[in-house]
């Protein structure tokens, strides 16, 4: 599984890049290994407002339906809006062209990093535990 | 996450053949079972296109032998084994005396005395102990799972990679069909039969020799574009052809009728039977429900447990839900009032949709009641 070693992650198998006030969210390789193919994602609306830790889309598979949380406070500035098209891009391509939406951070969460997010190494522990 | 009482998981015969093969494992009915090797849909359009090769050894095989083995299974089974020719199979079920449907099976007549029935692995020692209660003692009951490994090879190309194999004559093999045939210089049990809807067979093979007969398989069939396939698109191979599967479809609170298999309950056999009163008086009742096939109208997918509504009012159950790789829409199995069946296809000649729906947590999501199965095989 592959678990970049830029990106920031959380407990619940997102992923989030953080570049300026812009916060790119996605789910990890591991979380859509897991998934099995993905055949249809729920994203938040553009404008909406997401609150780190909080349930704000989900991710159906064959088998299962998983929410996303999302990794930050914010309001979502984009969706992928291929990902509605082309849902098995979060499984070809979780990091890149299957990313799912971006934040634009809250100015108390732009300063620092959000609580709670996990560097790739305490991320990689995590899905090792799991194993 | 196990607990500390949990058993360990029972691997088959193929279970390092899987390992190495990179699937997703997976614990299912106590066995470790691959889930899928990549892509769950990549191998559902395989057997509906090519052909795909699964383990099945996790199914129960008890053997029901001797002078008694007919009569026996006849008091056992809803349905009548004693007048099976040596080398067909039946799809059948085994109730308990109210009715209720303690497991579907395949009973295989291998010869006049010996019969081969074929079990869900969860409930293998259910249906044996249920056998080895009703049979008399001219018939022995013996649990031959682990003396078995079960390979299935499914899908329009599955007679084409097997005939590099056998000399066996297989276009003569017709469906649930079985006999003795040397596959791979290996002296097996084949049977024409499956659980995808597609044309293909299953191999009983001794454990030992499992890994040389999939590796000679995998071989035959590489340039027909055969994959291994796993339990995942096993189930929604299985749901697109409508076919019932043991804790959604069927269980110990339903009967046979229920789930619109009273065909399999053969009443007029000689003979009394297990379950028999009951479901003589079943057979005579009003359906309190039906099982129909329903297809979303939006991607959320119906999943088992889901309400079904009518007019936003709870009128079913789904069963099993999955998203369709061959119609690219999911689709779902559920009981739901005789009542709401019929108002739907009413409403539905009358050109008028949105009032059937299920609740996917929360959503009525709008859905079409279809005939079942929602996939047949061109002919």
């Amino acid at each position: 599984m592959t678990v970049p070693d830029e990106l920031h992650y959380t407990r619940e198998h997102e992923w989030v890049a953080i570049a300026g006030t812009t916060a790119s969210v996605g789910i990890t390789d591991h979380a859509q290994h897991a998934l099995g193919d993905v055949v249809y994602v729920s994203l938040p609306s553009a404008g909406s407002k997401v609150t780190a830790g909080e349930p704000c889309g989900e991710v159906e598979s064959t088998k299962s339906v998983s929410d996303i949380f999302a990794p930050v406070d914010g309001e979502v500035a984009e969706v992928n809006a291929e990902i509605e098209e082309n849902p098995g891009l979060v499984n070809a391509d979780p990091y890149g062209a299957g990313w799912l939406f971006k934040v634009t951070l809250s100015a108390s969460a732009a300063d620092e990093l959000p609580a709670g997010l996990l560097s790739a190494a305490e991320y990689e522990e995590l899905i090792a535990a799991e194993e | 996450m196990t607990g500390p009482d949990a058993a360990p998981l029972r691997r088959t015969p193929l279970t390092g053949v899987h390992e190495r093969l990179g699937a997703v494992l997976t614990g299912f009915a106590g066995w470790l079972m691959p889930l899928r090797y990549g892509s769950e849909a990549a191998e559902h359009k395989a057997v509906r296109t090519a052909a795909g090769l699964f383990d099945l050894s996790h199914m129960g095989e008890i053997t029901v032998t001797g002078p008694g083995a007919a009569a026996a299974l006849d008091y056992a089974l809803v349905g009548q084994p004693s007048a099976l020719a040596p080398g067909r199979a039946r799809y059948t079920m085994i109730c308990a005396p109210d009715g209720g449907i303690i497991d579907d099976l395949i009973v295989y007549r291998l010869s006049g005395e010996e019969f081969l029935v074929v079990a869900n692995a969860a409930n293998t020692p259910a249906v044996f102990q249920a056998l080895a209660d009703r049979a008399g003692h001219d018939a022995q009951v013996a649990d031959r799972t682990a003396d078995y490994a079960l390979i299935a090879l499914q899908g329009p190309r599955a007679e084409h990679i097997l005939a590099s194999l056998t000399s066996a004559d297989l276009a003569g093999v017709k469906y649930y069909a079985s006999y003795p045939a040397t596959v791979a210089g290996t002296r097996i049990l084949l049977a024409r039969t499956g659980y995808t809807g597609e044309d293909g067979f299953e191999l009983f093979t001794p454990p030992q020799e499992a890994e040389r007969i999939w590796a000679a398989l995998t071989a035959a069939g590489e340039a027909d574009g055969l994959v291994p396939a796993g339990l995942a698109a096993r189930d929604t191979l299985r749901l697109e052809a409508g076919m019932p599967l043991y804790g959604n479809e069927l269980g110990p609170d339903l009967t046979p009728f229920d789930a619109g298999l009273g065909r399999v309950v053969k009443l007029d056999k000689p003979g009394d039977f297990v379950g028999r009163a009951a479901l003589a008086e079943r057979a005579l009742a009003a359906p309190q429900r039906e099982l129909v096939g329903l297809v979303g109208r939006s991607r959320r997918v119906p999943r088992h447990g889901y309400d079904v509504l009518w007019d936003a009012a709870a009128c079913g159950t789904v069963t099993s839900g999955a998203p369709s790789p061959t119609l690219g829409r999911p689709i779902a199995m559920a009981y739901v009032t005789p009542r709401a069946a019929l108002q739907a296809r009413q409403s539905d000649q009358d050109g008028e949709h949105g009032r059937l729906a299920v609740d996917i947590r929360g959503s009525a999501e709008p859905a079409d009641l279809v005939p079942l199965p929602f996939y047949r095989r061109p002919a």
